[in-house]
């Protein structure tokens, strides 16, 4: 006959059994201690094959140069009020380069998943895996600011000029806004695709539509009716026309007009408020999908 | 005492595939268990269920006590996994990939290089610790890999196919290496289709077959179970049917031989199980040349684990292997273990 409330070796058993099952939540220093570390990760990555980050500066300044160049003898005030096409385009290539940089932030991980690294993050007591999203997004927000200096800078060189420093600010904020959305959908799409040929793919045929049913090249009223419809509608328009009012008025304000789309005016506010609304879609649209595979 | 890991009634579709069927098995604290089977019997797809890799259709997984289902993050603290394939980063040098596995499995920092100083050490890897792990042989990965495992003191080392595609020496060097871990104290789950593997390393053996466990005991027990000794005899290189036949009636007559059978695939051999007697070999001979037939081998051995594959399923590993090998789309299952 065996009393078992009397011994000592089982409380002590249960006890050590219960501190093994707290395991830390989202909200610990393990979650930044992993995010950390996956984030370090990737600047190591970047550090020692530093080609895509060089790519990815040269790439918008040939841009800048090139498709400058071909509209250098358009009419003065042709691009609105813009005073010359390379002040009109650098708002676009900032943003079109931020664009193509998160779209491609899923590839990563597409290569993890498949090349069986993934499985390493999986079977670890990770205290959540968001962490592995997280340290992707961190990563290409940082390259997204870094490229958005050089253009910058180029353009400045070009005689593009400035925003001034709030106006800097409200930049940044748009780049980030529009890259963790973009972020996220990429993400989604590395994990819900069988392979890195479908990924390639899928960023094929949305990169350059979506460039060119937007306003980076030229302004709503060159389009037709339908694609002024299309374009006023593309979240890359809403982190566009911002920039470039901000390129071009020191003097702006939340309520100032940045974009007559064809459906109304939209403002400075308005478009920040379209692109958090964008971020807040995109990252409840793959949050299914990531709890689903990642949990 | 508790079991290590307590694996009841495992069960794991994949589509209309079912990858494993029924799986039960326990293994011991501080025991090397071994999972014997061909390529494709669902072997990987048992620890991927273990390491919450992969959620099982049914049944009971609990790694000391713990459920892996409702306690996934702490059963994988318990747990080292060593995948068939070694990931690693090829841009990153062995000590950083040690630092981001400490990280994920939250060593506290200060600990950190202290601990990847232990399992450089532990593996021999202290001279290939800061260079870049895309310049590392086979065998050097898998022992950062292993070295990965070890970090955070796993209570339990899941090894896949430990040593599949490595050369001879890293394969005795990672042999050695787990008898060592297992007489520290740690307890060891690996899976293989090497016999020798399995013979050499495990205490006890699970053998699977087409996503059922058919066999379940020590090595020696399992090859006693299947009673006498081997013996393998070659009238001529090739013998003709007609010979073999022969001297398969002759040797069937024979009392203390049983289950005589040709193997036309080694140029129709016989092999034969005899009872434990030390003198059979001697019979067979004198028996054959009363008969008037030639012998260009014979030998006898104790019965192996092929032996007790062989008993339990009528074929040979070798044999499933091939089959295996014909029938797998191992496209689709590189899918499967995609996440």
């Amino acid at each position: 006959m065996t009393i078992t409330s009397a011994n000592p070796n089982q409380v002590a058993g249960s006890a050590s059994q219960a501190d093994l099952l707290t395991t830390p939540g989202i909200v610990s220093r393990e979650f930044i201690q992993e995010t950390l570390a996956l984030t370090r990760r990737l600047f190591i990555q970047l550090q020692r094959r530093p080609t895509t980050l060089i790519a990815g500066i040269i790439q918008p300044l040939m841009w800048l140069v090139l498709f400058g160049a071909l509209f250098k003898n358009v009419p003065a005030g042709l691009f609105g009020t813009s005073q010359s096409y390379g002040q009109f385009l650098s708002a676009g290539v900032i943003v079109f380069t931020a664009f193509s940089g998160a779209l491609n932030a899923g590839l990563p991980v597409m290569f993890d998943r498949e090349f069986g690294f993934l499985n390493r993050l999986l079977v670890a007591p990770l205290a959540s895996r968001f962490s592995i999203v997280l340290a992707s997004a961190t990563f290409i927000t940082t390259l997204s600011l870094i490229q958005t200096l050089a253009i910058m800078a180029l353009s400045y060189g070009m005689g593009a000029g400035l925003p001034n420093a709030l106006g800097l600010t409200i930049v940044a904020l748009i780049v980030l806004l529009l890259v963790l959305g973009v972020t996220a959908l990429s993400l989604g799409l590395s994990f819900a695709l069988p392979g890195h040929i479908e990924l390639i793919a899928v960023i094929f045929v949305t990169n350059l539509p979506l460039l060119f049913a937007s306003t980076a090249l030229v302004p709503l009223s060159f389009m037709p009716t339908w694609l002024q419809f299309v374009a006023s509608l593309n979240p890359l328009s809403f982190a566009i026309e911002p920039i470039r009012y901000l390129y071009l008025h020191h003097d702006w304000s939340f309520t100032s007009v940045v974009m007559h789309a064809p459906w109304g005016q939209v403002n400075l506010g308005g478009s920040l408020v379209a692109l958090f609304g964008f971020d807040a879609i995109a990252l409840l649209g793959i949050q299914r999908l990531l709890y689903r595979r990642l949990s | 005492m508790a079991p290590a890991v307590l694996i009841q009634n495992l069960k794991k579709c994949y589509g209309k595939v079912e990858a494993v069927k029924d799986v039960s098995f326990q293994i011991q604290p501080g025991e090397i268990f071994g999972l014997l089977g061909p390529n494709g019997a669902g072997k990987t797809t048992t620890l991927r269920c273990l390491c919450s890799l992969a959620t099982p259709d049914e049944g009971r997984i609990e790694v000391s006590e713990v459920s892996v289902r409702d306690h996934p993050k702490a059963a994988r603290q318990l747990l080292g996994y060593i995948a068939q394939e070694v990931a690693l980063d090829k841009v990153l040098t062995g000590r950083e990939l040690l630092q981001l596995q400490a990280a994920l499995y939250h060593l506290p920092g200060k600990t950190i290089p202290q601990q990847i100083e232990r399992v450089l050490d532990l593996l021999d890897l202290q001279s290939w610790a800061d260079s870049k792990t895309g310049t590392y042989s086979g065998g050097i990965r898998k022992r950062l890999d292993l070295a990965a495992g070890l970090l955070h003191k796993p209570a339990v080392l899941v090894l896949d196919e430990p040593t599949v595609g490595l050369d001879i020496e890293s394969r005795v060097v990672i042999w050695n290496f787990l008898r060592q871990l297992r007489d520290r104290g740690t307890t060891l789950l690996l899976t293989s289709h090497y016999l020798e593997e399995i013979d050499a390393l495990a205490d006890r053996v699970a053998i699977i077959d087409q996503g059922l466990v058919i066999a379940e005991g020590s090595p020696s027990d399992l090859k006693n179970q299947v009673g006498g000794d081997r013996v393998t005899l070659k009238i001529r290189e090739f013998t003709p049917d007609q010979e073999a036949q022969q001297a398969q009636a002759m040797t069937t007559a024979l009392p203390f031989v049983q289950d005589v059978i040709i193997n036309p695939a080694q140029g129709n051999s016989l092999n034969m199980v005899v009872s434990n007697s030390g003198d059979a070999l001697v019979n067979i001979q004198t028996a054959l040349k009363e008969a008037g037939l030639p012998i260009f081998s014979i030998a006898q051995a104790r019965p192996s684990l092929d032996d007790v594959y062989l008993a339990a399923t009528g074929r040979t590993l070798l044999d499933a292997e091939m089959a295996a090998a014909g029938s797998r789309d191992l496209k689709k299952e590189r899918k499967q273990n995609m996440r």
